[in-house]
């Protein structure tokens, strides 16, 4: 129904009360869902950053700095594989790229001026901005944004330090976390396999990274398969032929 | 200042930084259509493969362990399902520790 709102209203709208806002408990909600995962994801976070030789200190400035999950696990994931740390530093650079896209739909929403755009920029991660970008009008995307920002962020640094300090003491292993990293990154793939373009760069990237595993140090295939999504990204479109997108 | 540090602090700043950029950023520059579309498949790319090298590479060597691959088969399953991230995170690991502590 609020869909018939128009954003320019919504936004004359932004001077009301908080309880005008129709989205507010859905907002909540799923934002303590997804406050629920980042917890549990920060604990995994703390224990594979400890198990692979990092400090909890580290692993802590890790998440209160970079905060940017699929950054973090790649950064440890190579060092703990005793890849070089330009390796493991280019592939969070690489996986952090993404971020910097993200500040297009978010900027156009939140705009934020001045020294609030430095602060609005260090929560610009993915669930932040599907949240925001997925809301109906920019007063509910800003409070998607800040809510599931802000969430997150403190569970995932609660998670990390309470990973952290018991990494040392749990066998990640016999607790099936080596297959959490795995587990979380098909999940954060997933949906985003919707069309062909996408399938057939997932697919180039498991041949290059297959292929090169055996022959060039820790973390350079992942850095390697992003080639794959900017040729993959460069190829022109083909015309449309029937509903391209389909939902899965 | 250590080696390991370094990259942690370099690594930190370098995604801030990112973050800033995308804000800082004319819209025509981001919103071009190659770069649009570069963009959305950098994470496809990227966390396919760091979910091989997960499962399948110990240090340089073609190896798996099949009750890892089992648990994050179940979350796969689950993802299927569409359950949530939690539901398949729970899942995997459950399956996991359970396979590992019988077999």
């Amino acid at each position: 129904m609020s869909a018939a709102v128009t954003s320019s209203a919504a936004r004359r709208a932004g001077a009301v009360a908080l309880e005008s806002l129709p989205e507010r408990a859905g907002i909540i909600r799923a934002a303590a869902g997804i406050g629920l995962y980042a917890g549990a994801f920060g604990l995994t976070f703390g224990a594979v950053a400890a198990t692979s030789g990092l400090s909890v200190s580290q692993a802590v400035a890790m998440s209160a700095v970079m905060f940017t999950g699929a950054s973090q696990f790649a950064l440890v994931g190579i060092l703990a594989a005793g890849g070089a740390p330009l390796a493991g530093l280019s592939a969070a650079l690489l996986l952090g790229l993404r971020n910097a896209f993200y500040g297009v739909p978010v900027t156009r929403i939140l705009g934020p001026r001045g020294l609030r755009r430095l602060w609005t920029a260090h929560f610009v991660i993915d669930e932040t901005t599907a949240m925001a970008v997925a809301q109906p009008t920019p007063r509910a995307g800003r409070f998607a944004f800040w809510a599931t920002g802000v969430t997150l962020y403190v569970l995932w640094n609660v998670g990390t330090i309470a990973g952290a300090l018991v990494g040392g003491g749990i066998d990640t292993s016999a607790l099936g976390l080596d297959a959490a990293a795995p587990a979380i990154f098909l999940a954060l793939l997933w949906p985003q396999l919707s069309d062909d373009r996408a399938r057939a760069t997932a697919l180039g990237a498991v041949v290059v990274t297959l292929g090169l595993v055996r022959f060039v140090p820790a973390g350079v295939p992942i850095v390697a398969a992003a080639g794959v999504a900017i040729v993959a990204g460069l190829l022109p479109t083909r015309p449309r032929r029937g509903p391209e997108v389909r939902e899965r | 200042m250590s080696a390991l540090w370094a990259t942690v602090l370099a690594a930190s700043a370098g995604c801030y930084l990112l973050k800033l950029t995308g804000m800082s950023l004319p819209a025509s520059v981001l919103g071009h259509a190659r770069v649009q579309r570069i963009s959305r498949l950098l994470p496809v790319a990227m966390l396919t493969a760091l979910v091989v090298t997960d499962l399948f590479d110990a240090n340089g060597r073609y190896s798996a362990d099949w009750r890892t691959l089992a648990g994050v088969g179940v979350g796969a399953i689950a993802l299927r399902l569409r359950q949530s991230l939690v539901v398949v995170f729970l899942l995997a690991i459950v399956t996991t520790a359970v396979l590992r502590a019988v077999a």
